[in-house]
Formats: C-alpha cells, sequence, structure tokens
C-alpha cells in the first residue's frame, strides 16, 4: 500500500482542494486573493517576533535531544520542522481560545506562554502533567493517540453551551467569543476517536478547528497508509470546510487560522486546516529514521525547512545581521536555561500520589497510603535499632 | 415535585427522578447519550427530562460512545457535570478508552488542577431474556481502574439517593443500573440526606453466615436468606452498594461474628469482586472465620444465550448451595 502512488486510486484526483501558500521557499512573498486581508495588519516586528519564537524552540528542542541523549532525560519528541505551522496558528488564536495540544507542539505551547521548562519535568519523569493547564488554555499533552479530540469538541460545546445557557463567561474571555483548537497529526487521523469527533462537533456547531499537522509520517508509516485524499478533504464529508496549508509557511497558516477562527467564532461550526509540513527529526529519541525514509526525501524536505524560509524573506526585507546574531544568542542563552533548569530539577516524593487520585477522600486510597506510611516507618525504626 | 413526601417508586422513577432534581438544582448538569431526549432512553429512565429541560441540557447524541464520553470529559473541564447513558453493559467497550485512560486519569495528570465530575450510568446484568450484548456485568473491569468510583444500587431508595450522591462527586461515578430491577418497586424519601454511599449496608441480620452481594443480586440473596431460615440458619445479607471502594470494613464487621462468607455476582468468578472480597476477609478475618469464602458468581464463558442465562446466573438453588457448603465446614 506504501508503495502506490497516490493518484493511482481512482476519483483521487478529482476536486482536490488547492494547497494554500504565500511565503514561497525562496522567500518571497506571495499573494492569495482568499486570504491576504488576513494579513494585512502583520509588520515586519510582528514576523521577526515570529522567527525569534521559531529559532528559541529549534534550540530548545536541539537542547533537550542532547539532554536525553546524556541520560537525563526518559523520552523526546522533536517538533523540528514544524515551527511555522505552529507559531503561524498561535499568532490567530485569543487569549481565551483553549488549545487541546497532541504531544509535539513545543512551539504552540510556548507562544501559550507555557514554561517548556515545566514541560520537560514530564519527560524526565518527575510530572505527569508537567505545567497548569487551566493558566494558559493550553491542556496537557495527550499521548493516547486522538484521545483529546473528542475531549476538545466537549469543551467546544461547552462554550457554546456557555452562551446559550446564559452561565457566567470567564470574565477574562472578553467580548469575542471563544473557540476550541485541537491538535493531532496524520496518524491520529485515523483513530476512530477522531471521526466521531468530527461528527459531534457538526451536529453540535460546535466551535472547534482541527488543526492537524500532517508531517507525511506516524513514526515509520507514511500518509499513503492513512488517507488517500488529503485529510482536509474529509471535512467536506462531515458538511464543514477543510482547508490545505503549506504548513512550512508562517503566513499562510497564520492567515487561514485567523479566517477559520473568526468563521468559527461567528457560529458557523467546525474547520479543518490540514498544515502540510515534515517531521525534519526522528518521531522520538527512541526511532531511527534510516529504517523506512530516505536521505533525498529528508534533503528535499530540509530545503524547505521553515526557519529557513522566514529568514530568507526578512533578509530579503533587509533586516540586518544584527538581529539575526541577537536572535542565535538569545535563543543560546534559553537553551543553557533549559539545560540548567532540568538538571535542578528535584523528584517527586511518592507520598504526594496518594492525593490526587481522587478530588474526594476515597477509603481505598486513604488505606493504601496508611499501609505505605506504616511500611515506610518501618524502615525509621529499623535504622533506629540498628545504627549501622 | 414536592420532596417532603415518601414516595412509592420503582427504581427507574427513582433514578428519573434523581436526574430530575439534580437538573433542576444546578444548571451545569446535563444529560448525554443514545435515545435519552424525545424517546426518554429504551428504557424510559430519561424520561420528560428533554421536554423539562431543554435539549440543551438533555441531549440526544450522535451514536458513538467514545466520542459521548470523550466530550462528556470536556464539558467538565468546561465546568459542566455531565451524566451519560450508555444504553447497554455490553455497548461500554467503544469508550473503554476514553473512560479508563482519559476519564480516570486526568485529575491524577493534573496534579489534582482538574476534576472531572462525569456519571456514567450503564444499565447492566443479565436475567432479561435478551440478545448478545445486553446482559453483561463489567464491574470489575471499571473497579481495577484507580480513578474511578464504581456503585450501584439495589433498591429505589438507594437508586435516588447514590444517583444523586454519584451526580454531586467531583470524581467520575460508573453508576451501574441493575436493568432486571427497573421496576422493583420501593420507598423513596427525597428529602432524604444523602446517605454515605461508600458504605456498605447490611439489609438482613443474621449470626450463622454472612452472604453479600449487590445490584439485582441482592433480592435474591435476601430470598436464600429467607428459605435459609425456614432451614434454620440465620443468614445475614450485606448489600455492597459501593463496588469501588469497596466497603470491606463493614463485611468484616458482619463475617466477625458470623465466621463465614459467601459473596455473589453475576460477573464471571474469576477475576471478579467476590476474589477481591475473599483475599480482604481472609487477610482480616482469618482466625475468626470457621469456613473459607465461598464465591457464586458467573462461569467462565462469555455471557449466554437467554435460553440458559438460568444455569449462568446466581440464584436462590446456587446460594443455598453455598450456604449449605459453608456450614459443613
Ligand atoms: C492510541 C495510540 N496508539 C499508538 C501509540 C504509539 N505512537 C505514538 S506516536 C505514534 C505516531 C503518531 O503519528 P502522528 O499522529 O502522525 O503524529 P506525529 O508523531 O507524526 O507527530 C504512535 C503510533 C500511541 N501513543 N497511542
Ligand atoms: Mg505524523
Amino acid at each position: 500500500m506504501a508503495e502506490q502512488p497516490e493518484t493511482q486510486h481512482p476519483g483521487a484526483g478529482a476536486g482536490r482542494l488547492r494547497r494554500v501558500s504565500i511565503l514561497g521557499e525562496d522567500g518571497r512573498r506571495g499573494s492569495d486573493p482568499d486570504f491576504d486581508a488576513y494579513l494585512e495588519d502583520v509588520t515586519l516586528e510582528d514576523l521577526k517576533a515570529s522567527y525569534r519564537s521559531m529559532l528559541t524552540v529549534r534550540r530548545f528542542d536541539d537542547e533537550v535531544t542532547a539532554l536525553q541523549r546524556q541520560g537525563k532525560l526518559a523520552l523526546w519528541a522533536p517538533a523540528r520542522g514544524q515551527e511555522a505551522a505552529q507559531v503561524g496558528a498561535a499568532l490567530a488564536m485569543l487569549p481565551q481560545d483553549q488549545v487541546f495540544p497532541s504531544y509535539r507542539e513545543h512551539a504552540l505551547a510556548y507562544e501559550r506562554g507555557v514554561d517548556l521548562k515545566e514541560m520537560l519535568s514530564v519527560f524526565r519523569g518527575y510530572s505527569g502533567g508537567g505545567w497548569d493547564p487551566t493558566a494558559h488554555n493550553f491542556h496537557l499533552y495527550t499521548f493516547v493517540l486522538a484521545a483529546q479530540i473528542p475531549q476538545a469538541v466537549g469543551y467546544a460545546m461547552g462554550q457554546r453551551l456557555d452562551a446559550r445557557l446564559g452561565l457566567g463567561q470567564d470574565p477574562a474571555e472578553g467580548s469575542e467569543p471563544p473557540a476550541t483548537i485541537v491538535c493531532f497529526g496524520d496518524g491520529s487521523s485515523t483513530q476512530g476517536e477522531a471521526h466521531e469527533s468530527m461528527v459531534f462537533a457538526a451536529s453540535y456547531d460546535a466551535p472547534v478547528l482541527f488543526f492537524v499537522q500532517n508531517n507525511q509520517w506516524a513514526i515509520s508509516v507514511p500518509f499513503s497508509t492513512q488517507s488517500r485524499l488529503p485529510l482536509a478533504e474529509r471535512a467536506a464529508g462531515y458538511g464543514f470546510e477543510g482547508i490545505r496549508v503549506d504548513g512550512n509557511d508562517l503566513l499562510a497558516v497564520r492567515a487561514v487560522t485567523a479566517y477559520a477562527l473568526e468563521k468559527i467564532r461567528r457560529g458557523e461550526g467546525p474547520v479543518l486546516i490540514e498544515a502540510e509540513t515534515y517531521r525534519l527529526g526522528a518521531h522520538t529519541t527512541a526511532d531511527d529514521p534510516t529504517k523506512y525514509r530516505t536521505r533525498e526525501e529528508e534533503d528535499g524536505w530540509a530545503a524547505k525547512d521553515p526557519l529557513v524560509r522566514l529568514e530568507r524573506h526578512l533578509r530579503a526585507e533587509e533586516v540586518e545581521d544584527a538581529f539575526f546574531e541577537a536572535a542565535s544568542e538569545a535563543a543560546q542563552e534559553y537553551g543553557r536555561e533549559v539545560r540548567d533548569a532540568v538538571l535542578a530539577m528535584e523528584p517527586p516524593e511518592f507520598a504526594e500520589y496518594f492525593d490526587t487520585v481522587y478530588a474526594e477522600a476515597n477509603t481505598l486510597v486513604e488505606q493504601d497510603r496508611a499501609w505505605f506510611q506504616q511500611y515506610e516507618a518501618g524502615f525509621d525504626d529499623a535504622a533506629q535499632e540498628d545504627p549501622r | 415535585m414536592s420532596t417532603h413526601e415518601i414516595e412509592n417508586l420503582p427504581i427507574a422513577k427513582a433514578l428519573n427522578a434523581a436526574m430530575d432534581d439534580a437538573l433542576a438544582a444546578d444548571p451545569t448538569v446535563l444529560m448525554m447519550g443514545e435515545d435519552i431526549g424525545t424517546l426518554g432512553g429504551v428504557f424510559r429512565v430519561t424520561q420528560g427530562l428533554k421536554e423539562t429541560y431543554g435539549a440543551d441540557r438533555v441531549m440526544d447524541t450522535p451514536l458513538g460512545e467514545a466520542g459521548i464520553v470523550g466530550t462528556a470529559i470536556g464539558l467538565a473541564m468546561r465546568g459542566y457535570r455531565p451524566v451519560c447513558e450508555i444504553q447497554f453493559d455490553g455497548f461500554v467497550y467503544p469508550s473503554f478508552n476514553q473512560i479508563t485512560s482519559q476519564l480516570a486519569k486526568i485529575h491524577f495528570r493534573s496534579d489534582g488542577r482538574i476534576s472531572l465530575p462525569v456519571v456514567i450510568r450503564i444499565p447492566y446484568g443479565g436475567n432479561i431474556g435478551s440478545i448478545e450484548h445486553h446482559s453483561e456485568s463489567p464491574e470489575a473491569l471499571f473497579a481495577h481502574t484507580a480513578g474511578l468510583r464504581v456503585m450501584t444500587p439495589s433498591n429505589a431508595q438507594d437508586a435516588y439517593s447514590m444517583l444523586r450522591e454519584a451526580i454531586a462527586s467531583s470524581d467520575p461515578v460508573i453508576f451501574l443500573e441493575p436493568k432486571r430491577r427497573y421496576w422493583l418497586k420501593g420507598e423513596v424519601d427525597r428529602s432524604a440526606s444523602t446517605t454515605d454511599t461508600q458504605r456498605a449496608q447490611v439489609v438482613r441480620e443474621g449470626q450463622d453466615l454472612t452472604l453479600a452481594a449487590y445490584g439485582a443480586l441482592v433480592p435474591v440473596a435476601l430470598a436464600a436468606a429467607e428459605a435459609a431460615q425456614e432451614d434454620g440458619r440465620s443468614v445475614e445479607v450485606v448489600d455492597l452498594r459501593s463496588i469501588s471502594p469497596l466497603d470491606v470494613a463493614t463485611v468484616e464487621a458482619s463475617v466477625s461474628r458470623t465466621g463465614r462468607l459467601v459473596v455473589t455476582h453475576e460477573a464471571p468468578t474469576f477475576g471478579g469482586m467476590g476474589g477481591e472480597l475473599a483475599a480482604e476477609i481472609g487477610t482480616r478475618c482469618f482466625y475468626r472465620l470457621e469456613a473459607p469464602v465461598i464465591r457464586v458468581g458467573g462461569y467462565h464463558m462469555p455471557y449466554p444465550v437467554a435460553a440458559v442465562e438460568e444455569d449462568y446466573l446466581p440464584n436462590i438453588d446456587r446460594l443455598l448451595e453455598a450456604i449449605d457448603r459453608s456450614l459443613s465446614h
């Protein structure tokens, strides 16, 4: 199946959605009649800020990969190559929007204000969740693929219900109605929960954006095994709009996300965006991509690197060397901070974990806790009896 | 909806009253499930609720159990208290991932920052002469999952009080409804303050042997105790009510007096709640036991066809045989 060229499938050529693209691989800015309007207020300073974010997260990713290799982290899943898709989407979101990430949304987390150092406590095995999901409207990572998708749809149903039932809205939410954004990958799109989620979202006109990063691979399995058609085309089957976008194009992703969220906020129901990108690194630090993909393929995508593309654009706009040097130095500094933070982390106490199994008192947990404390105390007594 | 009188209600109506009162008391309470709105549920347990509270709060959802539970989790994160109905026990498995890997764990993995007050109502158990997948008892699967509470009422008052408590709980609750008893009537006091449903209840006192049961088998256990009485045997019956956490202390207190325990459930004996209770009582009452704990459960087979389900299910005769066996030690 993986060997078949995608065009062999009957009907696959017909009605293909166009792929929205604005910033060319050469860094030259094109235009798009449908989406230019969503970029009107984007300034050069904004683009420089995006570049700084993308570079910082790239540096973070590299530093964390090194930390894992040195045995300081159990595992790491780099986002290298997907920074434009994530930062571009984040730029179109409002603080009151709720994000449900998958597990590779480090750049999106950074843009939402999550402390990436806290995130690493998860990968160090020191924390189950890492950050406070309520502080940034950025839910925890979900490692059971696609399980977060129906949860996001339910959350969006709740956002809509708040208004319909006249229930108190969070004062921070301001006048613009909130939306929910849920991220998942090309592989996860196959899960039944992804499908059910789209049905529920459509039925309830849920204000939810399905944001798919198609990075061409689900570990070793190519996209052609997951779908005959671009994933964005599935949206039509559920009765809502799907958009294909060059996921390595910061401007295009920002524009289509702004368009989609505006439509969602108007109460017109869900939208699906498929950002076509590429995982430039390994699936995780436990993976060996040489087993399933070619050097030529990797090189081809390296030439489309979103960070390089944005740099080309900024240089064409006559942004000076000093900016790039300062951005690079700041990213290096961030990497050092991350390293220090990981090395300084203190492991939790096992006994704390009895506290959060349930929200309310639970006799079974209390029984286990009492037993554990008694067992531990036994060692103290033994140590007193035998001071060696 | 007068709340200060004693009503004589079947379990199904007591459950309906509990949902009605919860919907009236708290605007964040929602009902969701397949056919629960316009139809009132295939067992009519939610009858009339959509008419009273509207389609926004009593939702006829699309047909997908993972979608129902998954969206309920998201609604709970947004501040709602969803009560999901799974149409039949055998159809809960499509949502098993959402229940066990998500609903049960999110409070824990968020370091207690997210509570999920979600109730999942499941009509369960057999002896209704139905086709396959409509007669199962999956309680042990959920009891084995930390983070979930599992409870099952056996009478109308408990059906009302326990469902009110389940909806009020900040923790997710698997609420198992003994469907063959839906039309069993009993007195219900809607003003009765919620009982402590983490506790088991002695529903018949006796001296010679303790018989522990829950859900649909409580009336069977009571009938067996009555029959044993005719042979001069005094059997104490304990209704466990809460499957997780399991109130071992109440059973322990009973067995400390009687010295004997028979425990029964419809679910297969192997890996079931009876084994858990036997292990706990074997440890706590080791010197007070006069006989080994005896389990009377379903056999190790998928739930069989209706024509032979009487042979599969624990009944009065099987309980009397177990009581004999215990007392012969
Ligand atoms: C339900 C489930 N099945 C399998 C896995 C193991 N697994 C982790 S990531 C992954 C591939 C995911 O691919 P995709 O959705 O495209 O996301 P990507 O890794 O490319 O970002 C697999 C199979 C899992 N985490 N969850
Ligand atoms: Mg992928």
